[in-house]
């Protein structure tokens, strides 16, 4: 399929002074969604999100479409996502995909936490966050596509279920699966979880912070605290373990934000419930991972060094089980 | 033997890259070089400690769990004793367990992990 050659006819379709697609260049090619960025012949700056020919979904993920209107159902709360310009057609020639606006800033969570060119926004970004996330936590439920929805014990669950499909034998994630199960907090009423708010997904612009969330593949209904918590695992944090929030501020800044905001309160324990929770699970999906690459369906040798980084989750856990011991 | 990928995984794996090094320098490859390049420093790292890193590892579990066995034999065990309830998830002699192999095991993974200052300068 010639992605840049599609664009290019699609272009009028997008902006009544357009003519064609400029610059198309895949920013990245993730085995279960590409990323394009172009230009409009009129100057506009855009993404292509879409699903490669023949590319198995994520486990949890929704159609494009469907992530589309969410993304316009969470610009309805205030929450800065990119504005979505087209979903696709069949007709378009590109497959299941949508364009969205392209925003500036920075996604790398290492630039982020370090650079100095953040330096003026990061001690900001933490309270930010909490703020964004009320509101999207704020959503009216009858705006949402239809979602799946879960809590702690049924995370906990279906992720148990996963590690147990795998030959592997980690005391570690045994421990974790039986000690959070002894402490899964009480369900809440389920509200809008964005589902993988973390660095990497967070675009920060180096003089106005937060100005887009982005890749809600994962979005469903649950714990609020579960996007809270999932911030703050520690495999994001880039070497700044002593900031919890994504390597950039503390609980509280993230805690007053998501007050400040109107969100309902979230006690620090069932934040931290949820960021042990994450950890796990982001140790499962790199088993899972790996995976792949022991079935032979992808020999690359960044699937086999995924499995290596079980261990990090391994020794996050500890800390958090040692730390509540 | 530390598996999920085993030593002899990420060498099959290194091997096959290195086979189709004549592509042109797209940022995949860039990228997956640079991957590469870290699987190399790691497989260095277990070629001088994963020896040591079984011994211990095997070592504790004898004597965690009262009975002598292979590594296999005795890491399975306790992930039984796990997941039946007969050894409870914090208690202390097994967190003392859980926490030297993971640093021993971050040693080779990953050494500049942060998590490993967390854990140790808590």
């Amino acid at each position: 399929m010639n992605i840049p050659a599609a664009l290019a006819r699609l272009a009028p379709h997008l902006s009544a002074r357009a003519t064609t697609a400029v610059n198309a260049r895949q920013l990245s090619g993730g085995a279960s969604l590409e990323t394009w960025a172009f230009d409009l012949d009129d100057g506009t700056p855009l993404i292509l999100r879409r699903r490669p020919e023949g590319a198995a979904m994520r486990e949890t993920a929704a159609p494009l479409a469907h992530e589309a209107a969410l993304i316009v159902a969470a610009a309805r709360t205030g929450a800065p996502v990119p504005v979505i310009e087209h979903v696709c057609d069949p007709e378009d020639g590109l497959g299941e995909a949508f364009v969205m606006r392209r925003l500036e800033g920075e996604t790398l969570g290492k630039r982020i936490v370090r650079d100095a060119a953040f330096d003026t926004v990061r001690p900001g970004l933490a309270h930010r966050c909490g703020q964004v996330l009320a509101q999207i936590h704020g959503a009216l439920l009858d705006d949402l596509p239809s979602l799946a929805t879960s809590d702690a014990r049924g995370e906990l669950a279906r992720y148990e279920a996963v590690y147990r499909q795998h030959t592997a034998e980690r005391p570690t994630f045994e421990a974790a699966f039986r000690w959070l199960e002894a402490s899964a907090p009480e369900p809440v009423t389920p509200v809008l979880v964005h589902g993988d708010f973390r660095n990497g997904n967070l675009m920060v612009h180096p003089e106005q912070g937060l100005v887009g969330v982005l890749d809600w593949e994962l979005a469903h209904l649950g714990d609020p605290a579960e996007d809270l918590g999932w911030i703050c695992v520690n495999s994001w944090r880039f070497g700044q373990w002593r900031q919890p929030v994504g390597g950039f501020g503390d609980y509280q800044a993230l805690l007053d934000g998501y007050a400040a905001a109107g969100g309902r309160e979230i006690l620090l324990s069932r934040l931290q419930f949820w960021q042990a929770l994450g950890s796990l699970k982001w140790g499962v999906m790199c088993l899972m991972m790996y995976s792949s690459f022991a079935s032979g369906a992808d020999p690359s040798i960044e699937r086999a060094m995924i499995g290596r980084r079980v261990s990090e989750t391994e020794i996050d856990l500890v800390r958090l089980m040692e730390a509540m011991a | 033997m530390i598996t999920c990928p085993t030593a002899a995984e990420l060498q099959a794996a290194l091997t096959l890259f290195d086979r189709d090094d004549a592509g042109p320098a797209d940022p995949r490859r860039v990228f997956l070089a640079r991957v590469a390049d870290n699987a190399r420093a790691l497989l260095d790292r277990e070629a001088t400690l994963g020896e040591a890193a079984e011994a211990g590892e095997r070592a504790r579990l004898a004597v965690l769990l009262g009975v002598e066995g292979d590594f296999t034999d005795l890491n399975r065990q306790l992930c039984d004793a796990l997941r039946s309830g007969a050894i409870e998830p914090r208690d202390p002699a097994l967190l003392d367990h859980l926490r030297a192999t993971a640093i021993a095991r971050i040693a080779i993974d990953q050494p500049g992990y942060c998590g490993l200052e967390a854990l140790l300068g808590d």
